[in-house]
């Protein structure tokens, strides 16, 4: 289990230090600078910008600061938003996100679980079709396309929902929704597979030919098993929630981190670029890693190694 | 056999939906097991005798079952008990071990859990009497330091010794009835040996009676002392295991000896049946070893035979019996 | 019963041909062709395959039925609901939509299916180097594949666009920067599988060369977990198309891609509802039509399921 942990962490660092690096080499290979994109600004202005974001440094030195500053933590001044830091708008905004990230996780896997578990306990009967027909829909109707449709017909027409901003919980309805149509689309298909294959399983006979209920059955031996898939999964979803998020922030105008990222990525905001890509990363990769930790832990065949 | 038999199977008829007509697996299959004594089902895949076999257990599970007959244990009909009073049975009267070891424990829990299950199913005892009880049964089927063996994983165990487990697991509690699914094939021939020994003495100690299902004819001259030999869903010959061996009387019975290398004779070559086994979905109205028979004769392909006493205690369905020589 | 048949000449040997009895009582089918029996008996399935040859047809033919060009605009008609001059309305510029959206069609299929061969190609050759070598080599490609996975591929991509400009091409790059590691591992973990298999290893004993090895017996049998993969990365391919054209980072004016074309109707929405209906559902029901088809395809290609 240790080294299985250490070699988890191992990629995950490496993995983090290729994105910080290819994100530098990127930045840094967009011809022209930031200023050049604003008015023209006296040549001494423009000098001393340049001093303060040491911007006249050999590129060596520009990647060793940078790195040096991640490691602190510190994600840099945004050029657009002269006043602030990368960190402070992460800090004000970021809240919000994952609070409807958060919810959008809850969501998807209560409901992803249970719609799955119904349609393979009633395989090929109508709850089984229906919930599948559900689910591929889910992973079909892309997240934007399905806010905007909720939007208009909940929101606008029907008027039974908030059109969007923040703050209320009905406010958080239409786009956790959005939001969690395709992970839980996954995870139910994921879920009815799964339970499918283990109760096609050896072990299950043994269970029954032990005279167990069928209910004893599902608790013991089907549900842990059919959920080992669903924990590996959930990496991903993370993943998946977070990057839909950018547009579901941006249709029901939410302040959250996701719109400062669009924002950034149509100002051509490169530090807010760097930072935010830098931070995201380190956030989907950090939860890939406690992914990995929690199958580990929760598979014996990875917790207990064989002699 | 004075005693009444454990288990008496009446004209038992398993038939399974599939969009390709009704394929029917066991066809008028009878037989009785009396306590204490071993009996082997042998025959290929798809003869029936797997299905057979769930079928007394009642774990015959699929949608598009249809089971007619009778199956008596102790004289009442498992076929007419409810789900309810069969998982009573399951695992305290009767117990059943299935064929691949390996992947007939479950691989998230511990194998002592897996024991204590049983056992706590069909009996009132404390968590501390269970598990000495458990680890009691894990010594008496052969498994070295049964204290660690509670603790572990199935996949920090070997196939011999996960069959050990499953073993253990079927009698627990103490059942009168064990069914053996080929429970050797999946294991190593010194492991086999091994395995079959140990059900064997368990038997002696409990008194139990073991339903031995293989394709091995191999296996059966240890261990059993009655065998059926079953083909195209239907039983073709019975005997003592003796009888079988020495004079076997249906031609298929015979082919299958001949195709098992022997070491008391000089043989040049292996002589396997030619053919193969039937399509369950086509059988032929008459005896389903019928294409296969060296023997054939005209009456064979639609005149289904009964099981004619060949002399005491050896039956076969075969018309050669009543052939004048 | 007894009776009649004990006559003597019942007693006579069966006369029979012996060819017969070893004679299979089925004729089999080729591989191929039990799939394709398996694919077509899926209902669902062949609905999604027709709904792609439909879809086929509308991207090649659409624009010559249509009057109008795609680029073509006319302010004075601008804004106007579907009618029987403009089978799908207009945009704020006048253009027909029926033919952006025939274009839409072609772009997102050229997209979708340039990098699923794509993919298919570095994946394979990655995949098939690394199993073929085996050994230290095999361990160092897929580390460095394992390394790759975990870098979120959405951020990179986005980041890419940035950088390297917008279009049809670099999107394509950006698409197939990270998809070919899932076929990697699975072209690999078929060509291990079948390397051990012992019909190789007879087929090896006979004589049969490498090469024919290869063409009769490992191909046919990987090509299906690949030809799965591929079908389930074209509407991925096409999510993340519409996706980036809807961040503004696709491809640009005055070409049609179904992602601009919903992001332009998004913000039309309460008013002119059609401008982002039909982009949306091309886009919904392109999406659903693969996976369909991929679902019926993994079912029909299952060896489980095969009699």
């Amino acid at each position: 289990m240790i080294t299985f942990i250490g070699k988890r962490f191992c990629y995950t660092f490496l993995a983090l230090f290729l994105i910080v690096t290819v994100t530098f080499f990127l930045m840094k290979a967009i011809p022209g600078d930031p200023f050049t994109q604003e008015k023209a600004l006296p040549p001494e202005i423009l000098e001393s910008l340049y001093a303060y974001y040491k911007l006249n440094d050999p590129w060596y030195v520009q990647y060793g600061n940078y790195l040096v500053s991640i490691l602190h933590l510190d994600l840099g001044p945004s050029f657009a938003y002269k006043a602030r830091t990368v960190n402070e708008i992460i800090a004000s905004s970021f809240p919000v996100s994952a609070l409807l990230g958060l919810e959008a996780l809850v969501l998807s896997i209560s409901m992803g679980i249970t719609l799955g578990a119904l349609a393979a306990f009633k395989q090929h009967r109508w709850q089984d079709c229906s919930a599948m027909l559900l689910a591929v829909m889910g992973i079909s109707v892309p997240s934007f396309i399905l806010a905007a449709f909720l939007q208009y017909f909940f929101a606008i027409k029907l008027d039974l929902l908030p059109v969007a901003r923040w703050g209320t919980f009905q406010q958080t309805i239409l786009p956790t929704l959005a939001l969690s149509a395709l992970p839980t689309a996954f995870i139910a298909r994921l879920t009815r597979s799964s339970m499918l294959e283990v109760l096609a399983c050896d072990y299950i006979k043994t269970a029954r030919a032990k005279g167990l209920s069928y209910f004893s059955v599902l608790l013991h031996h089907t549900l842990r098993n059919s959920l080992l898939p669903v924990v590996s999964y959930l990496g991903s979803m993370v993943a998946n929630i977070l990057t839909g998020s950018f547009i579901i922030e941006k249709i029901f105008g939410i302040p959250g981190l996701g719109g400062w990222f669009i924002n950034s990525v149509a100002n051509r905001d490169y530090t807010m670029i760097m930072g935010l890509t830098v931070f995201y990363s380190m956030l989907l990769l950090f939860s890939v890693f406690l992914v990995d930790i929690l199958y580990g832990w929760v598979d014996p065949r990875i917790r207990v190694s064989t002699k | 056999m004075s005693q009444p038999p454990l288990l008496q199977v009446d004209q038992l008829k398993v038939s399974f939906k599939t969009h390709m007509g009704p394929l029917q697996a066991v066809r008028d299959v009878s037989f009785a097991i009396y306590p204490g004594e071993s009996v082997a089902i042998v025959g290929e895949s798809g003869s029936g005798k797997s299905v057979a076999a769930k079928a007394i257990i009642g774990l015959l599970s699929d949608p598009g079952v249809t089971i007619d007959g009778r199956i008596l244990l102790n004289e009442e009909n498992l076929l007419e008990k409810s789900e309810k009073e069969m998982q009573k049975i399951r695992g305290n009267q009767i117990g059943m071990i299935f064929q691949d070891p390996m992947t007939s424990l479950n691989p998230t829990m511990r194998v002592g859990k897996q024991i204590l299950e049983v056992i706590h199913k069909h009996a009132k005892s404390s968590f501390k009497e269970s598990k000495q009880q458990a680890i009691q049964l894990l010594q008496e089927v052969g498994l070295s330091d049964p204290e660690k063996r509670f603790e572990q994983y199935p996949h920090e165990l070997s196939g011999g010794m996960r069959q050990r487990v499953l073993i253990a697991i079927a009698l627990a509690c103490t059942p009168k009835l064990l069914i053996a699914d080929e429970p050797t094939t999946a294991l190593d021939v010194t492991i086999q040996a091994q395995i079959l020994a140990q059900m064997k003495a368990i038997q002696h100690k409990n008194q139990m009676s073991i339903l031995l299902i293989t394709h091995d004819l191999g296996i059966v001259a240890g261990m059993c002392d009655r065998v059926i030999v079953m083909y195209g869903g239907m039983i073709v010959e019975t005997a003592s295991v003796e009888d079988i061996y020495h004079s076997p009387f249906h031609p298929y019975t015979q082919g299958l000896l001949n195709s098992i290398p022997r070491v008391d004779k000089e043989e040049s070559d292996l002589t396997p049946i030619p053919g193969a086994p039937p399509h369950l979905l086509d059988l032929p109205a008459g005896c389903p070893f019928t294409e296969r028979c060296p023997f054939a004769m005209r009456m064979c392909p639609s005149h289904r035979p009964a099981l004619f006493v060949i002399k005491p205690f050896q039956q076969a369905a075969c018309w050669l019996h009543k052939k004048n020589p | 019963m007894s009776e009649e048949i004990l006559a003597p000449e019942f007693f006579k040997p069966l006369e029979r041909e012996n060819a017969a009895a070893d004679q299979l009582r089925r004729r089999p089918l080729s591989f191929w062709q039990d799939v394709w029996i398996r694919l077509r008996r899926n209902r669902i399935a062949t609905c999604g395959l027709y709904l792609l040859i439909t879809l086929f047809l509308f991207a090649l033919v659409g624009p010559f039925l249509s009057s109008h060009s795609y680029h073509e605009t006319n302010l004075v008609l601008k804004n106007h609901p579907p009618s029987l001059r403009f089978w799908f309305g207009t945009d704020d510029l006048g253009r027909d939509l029926f033919t952006r959206t025939c274009w839409g069609a072609r772009i997102s299929l050229f997209v979708g299916i340039t990098a699923a061969l794509v993919d298919m190609a570095i994946g394979v050759l990655w995949g098939g180097v690394a199993a073929l070598l085996g050994g230290k080599a095999d361990q160092l490609l897929m580390r460095v594949a394992d390394i790759l996975y975990a870098i979120p591929y959405l951020l990179v991509v986005i980041m890419l666009m940035v950088v390297v400009g917008t279009g049809l091409f670099p999107i394509i790059i950006a698409l197939t920067l990270t998809g070919w590691i899932s076929m990697a591992r699975i072209v690999r973990g078929q060509l291990l599988q079948l390397k051990e298999l012992e019909y190789i290893q007879a087929a090896i004993a006979l004589g049969s060369g490498k090469a024919r090895i290869l063409r009769k017996h490992l191909l046919p049998n990987a090509m299906g977990p690949i030809i799965i993969a591929m079908t389930f990365t074209i509407p991925t391919a096409i999510f993340t198309e519409a996706f980036l054209s809807f961040l503004g980072l696709g491809v640009q004016a005055p070409m049609a891609s179904w992602g601009t074309m919903a992001s332009d109707g998004l913000s039309a929405l309460r008013y002119y509802p059609w401008r982002l209906f039909f982009p949306a559902c091309f886009i919904s029901v392109t999406m659903l039509a693969f996976n369909l088809l991929g679902d019926g395809l993994r079912d029909a290609l299952d060896p489980r399921l095969r009699k």
